[in-house]
């Protein structure tokens, strides 16, 4: 008996070791030396663990903006994986500081589950992906289809939508992640693959014959995805926003990851030198130094080169900047001033 | 207590008055301190998780309200025992998620009784290679965990059988088994359904509607059962009064099927065909692949620990009890069906209901294969789609619960009657 | 008589006639096939049956498993060596087999697990075998704290402070117990209560900018694999035993407040499948605890496997209890030993050795459920099985994964089970 008494250290031990004090998230930070980053459990091309099992994409690239601004360390960023399901409450819980995952902002989800959604850094909208063998061009033509669907997300809300306004009928398959409903669906379980159309380009990417696959030109709803904090740190929330919308202003104002340290020194542009910290005091009101800007674009370059980088025409992936090109170029990416 | 606190006691009489040291070293009063201290540290515990909660919840905006229930859905559900669409009720899709999870439970229970007493019954007899195989399938489905079973069969099931596509065209790949009637695909089995040319419409019962048709199939199919019973009994009257007992098989069979036979036929019974149409089969029963694979996964995987049951009930019966049968003269199987399994039943129905219960706790497990049960719809996307963890957890665990002990005052209320009667 | 038989029978043979070869039907392999095998119809028919089945399943799956390729970068350069032959893949094995047992562990600190599984065996030794010298227990119960470091790492001086906690508490219950006995409960535990609160936390800080040594720290979510499994699976098991027994005994108590909570407790556990448990370890459990706090998964997961293994244990335990002969109670009161002292001299031995098997048969039922964390996003096994097969190299490989890992877990449960019925057979004493 003796033994089970001494166990009983080890679960006490853990306990204090583990029980961390409520403070504000951005002391906490700093007092961890650590971001903790809510990811998806892996999409090629927004955040999946490479070879070497260090995380790489458009979302993660968010997540190490954000840690080079605070900490001055773009790897200081310690990535959770989430599902579909687990994700708010990894959140809301504080076991993540941030969501930088595939998350739809919708109104239920900004005003019900008191998220923050900081804003918009990808505009997506649901589609649909079929082998190009059963000859179907349209969403339309459906019609008692099987459907292959992840769980816990808006996708099937939509998908319920989109075949009751069509009085189409069909047969929803729920999976629990993007990997096995791939399998599923290569296998012929499943007619059709719905997801967000960047996640079908991501997934068409990975198959071995990526040419046997098309996506519907349907798009089925708006889906603008963006990074998520907690209500009620209005700081952090603050930190997450600009540091995204930095990023924006410098594809913008033609900061890269190249120039920024020449452009650091002072520039005739009073806003490039108010965002880069030259002028003004904007890093100071967020709680941070005035070179934070400059290093969380240093860490994977702006807006722009994180889109061409990841996700972008030249990569795997294949994506057009499409509605997310800057606005100047007709596009929806707009950061507001830096002023 | 020492020793002079003892000599004091017996020489002088105890006191009426009451001390407080009594309330600790008093036997009378012991029990009653730790149980006051007890329930104060109980309630103080409670206290400080439901302060914590209802300031978390504070914390979070939230309010604990089970309305979120009335709301309508907004996703759709595949298998669907009652009446079911997008636009219905949280409350609804939670409830068909609850029938799922029965239905599911139901068949894995009996797949698992039959190959339980199959395969007990076989690993103790003579026959040595059956006896092995069968050691072999308790062995290796018992140490296996019921999640991997679960994704081999469902693996099975969408790799390894052929998609609706195979069977169209002119020389299909694959073609449908039992002179077309049924065809197993990667999308699940497509069995003929009986249908009815006169059906008698649906009865609403608050929130579902059973087909009318059904509920008569049960009570003529009871009704026959019943009438077969007291053939059954007459015919053992007459045997107990003349020594020789009336023939009864035929008339067992004319009760047995006539009426339904009957029936079927007044109501324009046939069978539905499972056709392939545009994308997939349509007519007929279609048996999912996350309900096969489920099925198959939690009914083989318990039908192991049935079989140890039944083996270890029937090891249980004493050996003269079989001698004493053959000594009788009765054949082994005789021997088996009217002596050993009667007094094995005893032995082995408690464990085999724990079983049913744990298929039923297992069917919980249906989200890996992606099967609607009660924890999919109403633990997953429900608790998903609207953020209302705590009352959505808390509703789930309470019926899984009262499934649970309805289950189990069921056996209590068997294990009473079935007590060898001690005197 | 033989005189009679003198007088009417002609011939009377005075030797023994010479041993017949029995037929051919009653000996060597045709009398045991015969017996075995075909000894009625219907055996024949089940061991024809039996044939076809292993036969069938041979044909099936014999020539895949023949036709292994054990060396090989991904799925697409197995499939260009078997070049269109059916056979296994175990390559998938090859490659990733260390994150199957230890996740993402970091691969120059596999000896850790190893050695603290390999430490595991022996310190369970003197547990289990009563003739090795009692002072081995003294290892068995340094056993938590060293596998705690050796798994986690980081400094040392957090497990022995923790450590020392049950240290003060036996020092405390030694000198109060000179003073009064119900005193000496009372400071055994508020001793280490108040040394964890108040001065283990300056102890190890001082300690540690004093002495740092200790293994490097490694994070609960590099953990993974087989690792996890056993981690959650030996924790649970351990720390369940003596709650158990503590439900076991308020359930058999007198005072009907305690039973009905023991009551209520167990049959709730009991009655709600554990995945509903592990999500309220990971979705709910931050709503019971003060705002703000927030721990490891894995630690949430383990309270919730150990409530749930408690609840089970207490049932078996409570079987053992009941399985001894109301004499033996009787015994322990009529030698005037006091409730606690009757529960570990005469009640308890006897009933834990009763329990065993069932105790047994909980950890293994334990063990292969810690499959279930999958759902809540725990890299077990199973969820390393989904990862590998997300990768685009491995991506559509099913069988050979879970053929590896069916079998460790076979091997495993099957193992123990097989272990805990020799055990058995050495514990019984009486007479039966």
């Amino acid at each position: 008996m003796k033994k089970s008494i001494f166990i009983g250290a080890f679960a006490a031990t853990s306990l204090v070791a583990g029980v961390a004090q409520a403070q504000q998230t951005l002391e906490a930070i700093l007092d961890r030396g650590e971001l903790n980053c809510g990811v998806s459990t892996g999409l090629a091309g927004f955040s999946a663990p490479d070879a070497n099992g260090v995380w790489q994409g458009f979302d993660v690239a968010k997540c190490r903006a954000v840690a080079a601004a605070i900490l001055d360390d773009p790897m200081a960023v310690n990535f959770v994986p989430t599902t579909g399901q687990t994700r708010f409450s990894a959140l809301a819980s504080g076991e993540v500081d941030m969501l930088a995952r595939n998350t739809t902002w919708t109104f239920t989800r900004d005003i019900d589950l008191r998220l923050t959604f900081v804003g918009t850094n990808y505009y997506d909208g649901q589609g649909f992906m079929v082998p190009r063998e059963i000859g179907v061009s349209s969403g339309m033509e459906l019609d008692g289809a099987t459907v292959c669907i992840q769980t816990g997300t808006t996708t099937e809300l939509n998908l319920a939508d989109f075949f009751r306004a069509n009085g189409m009928e069909y047969e929803p398959v729920p999976i629990e992640t993007n990997a096995e409903a791939q399998q599923q669906y290569l296998a012929g379980a499943c007619d059709v693959y719905t997801t967000d159309v960047s996640g079908l380009a991501a997934t068409r990417a990975s198959f071995g014959e990526p040419d046997d696959h098309v996506i519907l030109p349907e798009v089925i709803s708006k889906e603008p995805l963006g990074p998520v904090v907690r209500d009620g740190d209005k700081n952090w929330e603050g930190i997450v926003r600009w540091t995204l919308f930095a990023l924006m202003a410098a594809e913008e104002l033609g900061v890269t990851s190249a120039n920024v340290e020449e452009l650091a020194q002072g520039t005739d542009s009073p806003e490039i030198n108010r965002l880069l910290g030259s002028e003004g005091d904007f890093g100071d009101m967020l709680g941070l130094d005035s070179d934070w800007a400059v290093r969380a674009i240093a860490a994977s370059g702006n807006y722009g080169e994180i889109f061409a980088a990841n996700i972008g025409e030249q990569t795997p992936i294949g994506l057009a900047r499409g509605l997310n090109a800057q606005w100047t170029q007709g596009g929806l990416i707009y950061a507001p001033p830096f002023r | 207590m020492s020793t002079t606190t003892e000599q004091r006691v017996s020489t002088t009489p105890p006191k009426k008055g009451f001390t407080l040291s009594m309330l600790l070293y008093d036997q009378r009063y012991r029990s009653i301190t730790i149980q006051v201290f007890f329930l104060f540290l109980l309630m103080l515990g409670a206290a400080w998780l439901i302060d914590n909660t209802v300031n978390n919840l504070r914390a979070q905006g939230k309010d604990f309200s089970f309305a979120f229930l009335g709301n309508p859905a907004g996703y759709d559900i595949s298998q669907r025992p009652i009446e079911y669409n997008s636009q219905m009720t949280h409350g609804r899709a939670a409830l068909v998620g609850l029938l799922n999870t029965l239905i599911l439970a139901v068949m894995a229970c009996v797949l698992a009784t039959v190959l339980g007493v199959i395969a007990g019954v076989l690993r103790l007899s003579n026959n040595w290679i059956v006896g092995r195989l069968m050691t072999v399938y308790v062995e290796v489905f018992r140490n296996i965990p019921t999640l991997l079973w679960i994704l081999i069969f469902g693996a099975i099931m969408t790799e390894a059988m052929p998609a609706p596509s195979a069977f169209r065209g002119d020389d299909p790949a694959s073609s449908m088994l039992f002179n077309d009637a049924v065809a197993v695909t990667n999308r699940g089995v497509y069995v003929p359904a009986i249908m009815f040319a006169r059906d008698l419409g649906t009865l609403t019962i608050g929130p579902v509607s059973p087909s009318i048709s059904w509920i008569l199939v049960i009570f003529i199919v009871a009704g026959s059962i019943w009438a077969n019973k007291l053939l059954i009994n007459h015919a053992t009257r007459v045997q107990n009064a003349t020594g020789v007992r009336p023939k009864t098989w035929w008339k067992s069979i004319l009760i047995l099927v006539g009426p339904l036979a009957l029936y079927f036929f007044l109501l324009g019974a046939h069978l539905d065909y499972p056709e392939l149409t545009g994308f997939n089969f349509s007519g007929g029963t279609h048996l999912r692949n996350s309900l096969i694979a489920m099925w198959l996964g939690l009914g083989i995987y318990t039908g192991a620990f049935v079989a140890e049951n039944v083996r270890s009930g029937i090891l249980a019966i004493s050996r003269g009890q079989t001698e004493a049968a053959f000594a009788l003269g009765l054949q082994p199987g005789k021997t088996m069906r009217l002596i050993i399994l009667p007094q094995a039943l005893r032995v082995i129905i408690p464990p085999l209901i724990s079983q049913y219960l744990n298929i039923t706790k297992n069917t919980s497990l249906g989200l890996a294969v992606g099967y609607m049960d009660l924890r999919s719809t109403l633990g997953g996307i429900t608790i998903n789609q609207t953020g209302r963890e705590l009352e959505g957890m808390m509703l789930m665990m309470l019926i899984y619960l009262a499934i649970s002990l309805t289950i189990s005052g069921g056996m209590n209320v068997y294990n009473s009657r079935v007590k060898l009667k001690e005197r | 008589m033989s005189n009679i038989e003198a007088h009417t029978v002609a011939y009377v043979r005075d030797t023994m006639l010479p041993e017949q070869t029995p037929p051919i039907t009653e000996k060597g392999a045709v009398k045991w096939l015969r017996e075995n095998l075909f000894s009625g119809w219907l055996n024949s028919v089940l061991t024809v049956l039996s044939l076809l089945v292993i036969w069938w399943a041979l044909a099936a799956i014999g020539p895949w498993l023949l036709n292994t390729i054990w060396n090989a970068g991904s799925l697409r350069e197995c499939r260009e060596i078997l070049d269109g032959t059916p056979g296994a893949c175990f390559a998938v094995i090859n490659d990733r087999w260390h994150q199957l047992l230890f996740g993402f562990y970091p691969s120059q600190h596999y000896w850790r697990p190893t050695l603290a599984f390999v430490l595991l065996l022996a310190s369970l030794a003197p547990v289990l075998f009563t003739n090795l010298p009692r002072k081995l227990l003294y290892v068995s119960a340094a056993y938590p704290f060293v596998a705690y470091h050796l798994l986690w790492g980081g400094s040392i001086w957090l497990p022995v402070s923790a450590a020392l906690g049950f240290v003060a508490g036996f020092v405390a219950f030694v000198f109060a117990r000179r003073v009064n006995g119900l005193l000496a409960v009372f400071a055994a535990v508020l001793a280490p209560i108040f040394w964890w609160l108040f001065l283990a936390q300056p102890f190890n800080a001082g300690l540690s900018s004093v002495l740092p040594i200790g293994l490097e720290f490694v994070r609960s979510d590099r953990f993974g694999g087989f690792l996890i499994s056993l981690v959650i699976g030996v924790t649970g098991i351990s720390l369940s035993l003596p709650l158990g027994i503590l439900l076991a005994l308020g359930r058999q108590s007198d005072m009907v407040f305690v039973k009905s909570v023991c009551v209520i407790f167990i049959e709730f556990i009991r009655g709600v499948p554990l995945i509903t448990l592990l999500f309220t370890a990971s979705l709910l459990l931050n709503y019971f605890l003060p705002p703000g706090t927030s721990f490891d998964l894995i630690l949430r997961v383990i309270i919730m496997v150990t409530l749930f293994a408690a609840a089970y244990m207490a049932e078996v335990i409570r079987g053992g209890l009941a399985a001894l002969p109301r004499g033996q109670y009787e015994a322990a009161d009529a030698l005037g030993l006091d409730y606690w002292k009757a529960q570990r001299l005469i009640i308890m031995p006897q009933a834990l050795k009763i329990s065993i098997p069932g105790i047994v048969n909980t950890f293994i039922g334990l063990f292969k459920d810690t499959t279930l964390v999958v759902f809540i996003g725990l890299l077990d096994p199973i969820g390393l099985s989904n990862a590998i097969r997300a990768d685009t190299d491995w991506n559509g490989i099913y069988w050979e994964l879970f053929i590896f890992i069916g079998a460790l877990f076979f091997l495993f449960c099957f193992g123990i089970s097989r272990y805990s019925m020799y055990l058995e057979r050495k514990l019984k004493t009486d007479h039966r």
